[in-house]
């Protein structure tokens, strides 16, 4: 059997892949997939640590998060769509309107 | 007949509120029609208490407790209104004179703007007048006190695009003011040493003499310098002169009837204060003889035709407290009544002479009028008569009865400053007379060419005013011409105790009605070999006595004395504080704490870039130092 601490240095790298991939790149598309990137590591550790735990709580919370998550993916892709359609462009620097 | 006595104000209050609200919708017709019908209804329940009253043989004042309204700890006011001889015959004096004023004012007014605006404040101040009559309490008097002073200052101001009418206004708010200070203390000091403001529970407490002569003196002058701020007397009557920009019938009503009579109402209402205080009693009694000499002296030179007869109203006042401060209190209400008649036929008439000459109120530009006014002539002729104290009038009446009060009590000095003042009153209304009616016509062609005489609404009144002028003194014959003739007196006598028989003796009482008469024909006199006979005197006067002369027709410098001492130094002490403490102190106070937060607000903004990434990043090593102070 495999040891809960490879799912959770899994989930780890997962993250910080996702961090570094948001920081790095220069789309919003691209910068969206690395937040839904973070949003799978810690439901792999919230599962992990659910089974460490023996209790279902952290699956239960598990479910919740993957049916927000699509929601959240619909309507986020639907502002970057209307972004796109209105300025021509989804390049985070360019969005800067709300400079103080 | 007597229990509904307390609806008295409640129609004038009703009809102000519909104008109020519905004015603008409502047509001329309707609007003069309510506004008269209220204050006729007050005017007939007024009538018909008075009789029940006549025939009740009560002499209790009844009292109707409309609703609780102070209460604090043991200290009670309530709303409650009181009917007693002395409140119907002033409700009666308010909702007569009123009445034929409102009517009056239709036609005066008619072709005004703001036709409906006049009427809602006009039934105001009639409800204003009723609550300040009928109130069994002081409190309750003193907030009818404070409506009539508001509903003076809104009908001085009638006509506010006009600056001078602004300012009237204003002035007679603030000098009052003053007044309503003293008056205010006044009560306090009542409720401190009587502990409740109801005039009978006053009235119980100095029956029984409990309270000590020095805080009786006090309050009692406290409560005169209420009066002469309202009653303008010196040295507050300066706004009264002033006060006539407003339209005539307000004049009439407010300046010269009613309000103006108010503050010796309440000296009457609170009598046994003053019989308490010897000291008191005479500085009213002081206080009013000097102000009937000195207004009527400042009424001799004046050119304007209302402003005669304002200084008249100012000087007349001055003998009701006369009267009320030789402890003839029932001698000045005399006056005060019949007063309201002659002094408002006066105005009104001299309100159409204005009508008839489209608004020309300066004497120099009249004469010759008798031809052209055949009614208001001799109306106003008749008023003159009155106030100057001819025989069989009603003002001989009155007046005769403070002189031989302030006679027989033995204050001489005050008797002769009242037959001074009474030679000037003759001799300054008939010069009104004589300049405006008689001699050479001096009229502005213009206003000739729409000459004409007044409509009936507004002689009617006249005509009723001109013989109530002539009978209404007929209640308070002398008692040289018999004995109990004096109605008017015996009427009074379970409000105000009669004073302690004066023993004068008949033929006594008939030289001074002798001197009266003598005083009153020998102005007369005078003012027609000035002004009919010998034109020329006056200048000759004037040409003698410069000096004099521009003393009093600049009315001794008192206006400009009173700037120089109050107004000014507060109107520069107002500009010095504004300048020293509110520019810079206030003002820069709430200047610098916005330029300050607008500064933190700019330097903080250059964090707020607008891109997500630095959002992030703050967030990230936000969330990072978070977490690790939690594991660690």
């Amino acid at each position: 059997m495999i040891p809960i601490s490879f799912f959770l240095l899994l989930s780890g790298v997962l993250f910080v892949l996702g961090v570094i991939t948001f920081f790095v790149k220069k789309d919003l598309i691209t910068m969206f997939m690395a937040i839904e990137v973070m949003l799978n590591a810690s439901n792999l550790a919230l599962v992990s640590f659910s089974r460490l735990s023996n209790s279902l709580d952290g699956q239960v919370i598990v479910f919740f998060i993957i049916t927000v998550a699509a929601a959240e993916a619909a309507v986020g892709l639907a502002i970057i769509l209307l972004i796109f359609k209105q300025r021509k462009t989804i390049k985070p620097e360019d969005l800067n309107l709300m400079k103080g | 007949m007597t229990e509904y006595f307390w609806l008295i104000p409640f129609f004038p209050v009703l009809s102000t509120f519909i104008l109020a609200i519905f004015g603008r919708s409502l047509s001329k017709k309707y609007v003069s029609f309510q506004a008269c019908f209220a204050v006729f209804i007050s005017f007939i329940i007024s009538l018909i208490s008075f009789i029940g009253l006549l025939y009740s043989g009560s002499h209790g004042p009844l009292i109707k407790n409309l609703f609780s309204w102070i209460k604090v700890g043991s200290f009670e006011a309530n709303f409650s209104l009181q009917l007693d001889r002395l409140s119907i015959l002033m409700a009666l004096v308010v909702t007569g004179v009123g009445f034929l004023i409102h009517v009056y004012s239709v036609g005066y007014m008619a072709n005004d703007r703001d036709y409906t605006r006049y009427f809602t404040y006009l039934n105001l101040f009639v409800f204003a007048m009723l609550i300040l009559v009928m109130a069994s309490n002081l409190i309750l008097m003193f907030v009818g006190w404070e409506g009539v002073g508001l509903c003076s200052y809104l009908l001085i101001g009638f006509w506010f695009e006009k600056h001078s009418a602004a300012n009237a206004g204003k002035k007679a708010f603030i000098v009052n003011r003053i007044g309503d200070a003293g008056f205010l203390l006044g009560i306090f000091f009542i409720i401190l040493n009587v502990g409740s403001v109801e005039f009978e529970a006053i009235n119980k407490t100095l029956d029984a003499g409990t309270m000590s002569s020095a805080m009786i003196t006090l309050i009692a002058i406290l409560l005169f310098v209420g009066a002469t701020g309202k009653s303008a007397q010196i040295p507050l009557y300066i706004w009264l002169p002033d006060a006539m920009e407003g339209p005539t019938p307000v004049s009439a009503l407010i300046h010269a009837a009613t309000m103006v009579t108010a503050g010796v109402y309440m000296v009457s209402r609170m009598n046994l204060l003053y019989v308490s205080s010897q000291t008191a009693a005479l500085v009213v009694g002081l206080v009013g003889a000097l102000t009937a000499v000195f207004a009527a002296t400042m009424a001799l030179t004046q050119n304007d035709i209302k402003r005669v007869l304002a200084y008249s109203t100012i000087s007349q006042i001055g003998y009701m407290f006369m009267g009320c401060g030789v402890g003839a209190f029932s001698a000045g209400m005399f006056h005060l009544y019949t007063h309201a008649f002659f002094k408002s036929l006066l105005f009104l008439a001299a309100g159409s002479v204005m009508h008839s000459l489209s608004g020309e109120l300066d004497m120099r530009k009249m004469g010759g009028l008798k031809k052209y006014l055949p009614l208001t002539y001799p109306t106003f002729l008749i008023g003159a008569i009155a106030i100057a104290g001819v025989p069989f009038l009603s003002g001989f009446f009155s007046k005769d009865a403070i002189l031989t009060s302030a006679f027989g009590k033995g204050h001489y000095l005050i008797w002769s400053l009242g037959i001074l003042g009474a030679v000037l009153t003759a001799f300054y209304m008939f010069r009104l007379i004589f300049l405006t009616f008689h001699g050479e016509e001096r009229i502005d062609p213009k206003a000739k060419e729409h000459l004409h005489e007044s409509p009936l609404v507004m002689t009617a009144p006249l005509i009723i005013l001109a013989i109530f002028s002539v009978i209404s003194g007929y209640v308070g014959i002398p008692v040289v011409f018999g004995e109990k003739l004096n109605l008017f007196e015996s009427f009074l006598e379970p409000v105000i105790q009669i004073p302690h028989e004066i023993h004068l003796g008949l033929k006594m009482e008939w030289i001074l009605i002798l001197i009266s008469v003598v005083v009153a024909l020998t102005g007369i006199y005078i003012a027609f070999s000035f002004y009919i006979r010998n034109p020329k005197i006056p200048h000759r006067l004037v040409a003698k006595f410069p000096k004099v002369y521009t003393l009093i027709s600049n009315k001794y410098y008192v206006d400009e004395i009173y700037n120089g001492l109050f107004v000014n130094p507060v109107v520069k002490g107002s500009e010095l504080v504004y300048e020293n403490f509110d520019l810079s102190v206030i003002d820069a106070t709430v200047n610098k704490t916005g330029s300050t937060t607008n500064s933190i607000g700019k330097a903080l903004s250059y964090i707020q870039t607008g891109l997500i990434k630095d959002y992030a990043l703050v967030f990230f090593i936000g969330a990072v130092i978070f977490i690790g102070i939690i594991i660690l």
